[in-house]
């Protein structure tokens, strides 16, 4: 009778999850055991390049504003190095080196041609395309304006993307399993949705009391189209013999949306959360530049009104950190509530 | 171990009735027309009896499958399980598919586990869980998701899931169809293993004649087009059933001769 049971185990061993994982690491070590000298001496090498390329751009440039750079570099210099010699005893971070060195290199390198087409020949006309140097030296010294910047934009935009978000879930939701909602709502949102939400700017400003509530309104009707597109969608296209399984175990409709329907149409709905985050930076900053006071847009337009194109760049540098940690974010949320997933789809 | 676990989670089968059944559906083809998937169909089936549905595609076996589950309503007659009606979807009729359909976002415990949930019983019948993973000998694959797993292993989750509702009729569409014939000769002994030791009213849909033979008490032997009753054969041959004795294999060439007269040549493939 145990008979199955046991014949089952040597077969399944074999795929199960745990055994594939361990087999990796295996593989994986001895390939990583030993950094190529290329690899962890390339961002040394490029630091240093930089160091030679700054001394020659900015011979002919006061020395206050080129300090913070050559900080910027020793110190980069100052942890590859470290991280080159420490490496040897410390496995995850020759295997991030492995990965990471490359591309931290090619940065860098990058950051020197651009030194050298800006204050080295100056190819470009100059207040309009400041050197690295002189971007950095901005950040540094407006650094209390940008963080208030920064963490004002961060208010509005998860605000609003909370709201759109929450909104959509419910209208997503309801459309994609009540046929009623369905005919009613699916016009709507097909009329109403594809209108980008910066085009309701003028609107806002005059039905709204402050810049800062329309600024919410608008970036979570960006993100609520997305979002209840794609939930609506996944939601409708949930397969129909899970919901035939689910009624054969005793299923109510409360279970039915919650423990089948949402689930299953998982997967969509984080598209759409993806695509209304796009949404929600492009609408952040359209609002933050025509209404409100404050933030990373606003910093950026104001900024150009004094003509100080270095602090422009070094908001643009915050913007890129700032919505690309945020969007990883997203991508964690969604592999821990996707796991299922993993294995059966490429990400 | 399995009959000691098997003992405590024992229930009684309930007897099926369908009286004059019938049901069609629009043509996809033409609005106007109507596919007879079943016309009159009369069969009664007793407690813990175990009948397979056997014939060509088109002859409504699967559709009497989704009425009995209450998937369905049909056009006319009625189905009884007791003396009930059947009037919609409930969990003391278990339904098994060909494809496991378990749902990819849980575990195969939660998979199991799920009947229960569905039904607010979570909490009192928790402990049965562990023995339905035992049952089907899957104890140690609780945490793994569905992808992880093998056609076979897959359809035994399926099957606990089914189970763990104490279902008094179990509907097994094709559930062995996917398999390997390895796989599929095992299985065919795991769910006679389950079916004796709980005494669960099992419907079998199947166009395999061997596992017919091997499994039912009774075979019931359909045409397409209206969807009909051919006729009924009981199979008497004592269990556990040799694949090859002479009286399995004589009866395996008369049904198929059978099959053959009714002009349904298919249902041998």
């Amino acid at each position: 009778m145990s008979n199955p049971v046991q014949e089952l185990k040597g077969p399944v061993q074999a795929s199960s999850p745990n055994v594939k994982a361990r087999r990796g690491v295996k593989i994986a070590t001895p390939a990583a055991l030993r950094l190529p000298a290329n690899i962890f001496l390339a961002i040394p090498l490029a630091v240093a390049v930089a160091f030679g390329v700054h001394l020659w751009a900015s011979k002919n440039q006061p020395a206050p504003e080129t300090n913070s750079y050559n900080l910027f570099l020793g110190a980069l210099l100052f942890l590859s190095i470290a991280a080159a010699a420490v490496q040897p005893f410390w496995s995850h971070l020759r295997r991030w080196m492995q990965h990471m060195c490359p591309i931290i290199a090619a940065a860098i390198s990058l950051l020197c041609l651009w030194e050298v087409i800006t204050s080295g020949l100056r190819w470009l006309p100059m207040p309009y395309f400041p050197s690295p140097a002189g971007v950095l030296q901005s950040l540094v010294d407006d650094r209390a304006l940008l963080f208030d910047s920064t963490w004002h934009s961060l208010l509005l935009l998860l605000s609003g993307y909370a709201l759109g978000v929450a909104v959509a879930l419910v209208t997503g939701v309801c459309i994609g399993w009540f046929a009623p909602a369905r005919y009613w709502g699916m016009p709507l949102l097909k009329v109403i949705g594809p209108i980008p939400a910066t085009a309701w700017v003028p609107l806002a400003m005059v039905v709204s009391p402050s810049a800062m509530f329309s600024a919410v309104g608008l970036i979570a009707l960006a993100v609520w189209f997305p979002v209840t597109m794609l939930t609506a969608s996944g939601i409708s296209n949930t397969r129909a013999s899970y919901l035939d399984v689910a009624r054969t175990l005793g299923a109510g409709p409360w279970y039915l949306i919650f423990r089948v329907a949402i689930p299953a149409a998982m997967p969509n709905i984080f598209i759409g959360f993806f695509m209304g985050l796009g949404a929600s930076f492009l609408t952040l900053v359209v609002a933050e530049t025509v209404g409100v006071k404050s933030g990373l847009g606003w910093y950026v337009s104001w900024a150009q009104g004094w003509a100080e194109y270095g602090k422009v760049y070094a908001a643009l540098v915050i913007m890129a950190a700032f919505f690309s940690t945020i969007m990883t974010m997203l991508f964690k949320v969604r592999d821990r509530v996707l796991v299922w997933q993993k294995g059966v789809i490429k990400w | 171990m399995v009959t000691s676990s098997a003992q405590t989670v024992a229930t009684e089968g309930a007897s099926l009735r369908f009286a004059g059944v019938s049901k069609d559906f629009p043509t996809p083809d033409n609005v106007e027309a109507r596919t007879v998937a079943l016309d009159n169909v009369s069969l009664s089936i007793a407690a813990g009896e175990l009948v397979s549905l056997v014939g060509p595609s088109g002859c409504g076996k699967s559709t009497l499958l989704r009425l009995t589950a209450g998937l369905d309503t049909p056009n006319s007659g009625e189905l009884y399980i007791g003396t009930e009606m059947i009037t919609g979807p409930s969990a003391e009729r278990g339904l098994v598919f060909q494809d496991p359909n378990l749902f990819p976002w849980l575990t195969v415990r939660h998979n199991i586990e799920s009947g229960l949930v569905a039904r607010g019983k979570l909490h009192e019948k928790r402990h049965e869980v562990a023995e339905f993973m035992r049952l089907v000998g899957l104890e140690t694959f609780a945490n793994a998701y569905p992808h992880h797993l093998s056609g076979g292993m897959a359809q035994r989750v399926a099957l606990a899931r089914a189970l763990i509702n104490h279902p008094k009729v179990l509907l097994l569409d094709e559930p062995l169809g996917a398999l390997d014939a390895f796989t599929r000769m095992r299985m065919q002994d795991e769910v006679l293993r389950l079916w004796q030791a709980r005494n669960t009213t099992m419907l079998l849909v199947t166009h395999d004649i061997d596992e017919a033979i091997y499994m039912s008490d009774r075979i019931v032997i359909m045409t397409p087009r209206p969807g009909r009753i051919e006729r009924t054969i009981p199979i008497t041959l004592e269990r556990p059933r040799q694949r090859n004795s002479p009286e399995f294999l004589r009866l395996r060439g008369e049904i198929l001769e059978m099959l053959h007269f009714a002009g349904a040549e298919k249902a041998t493939a």
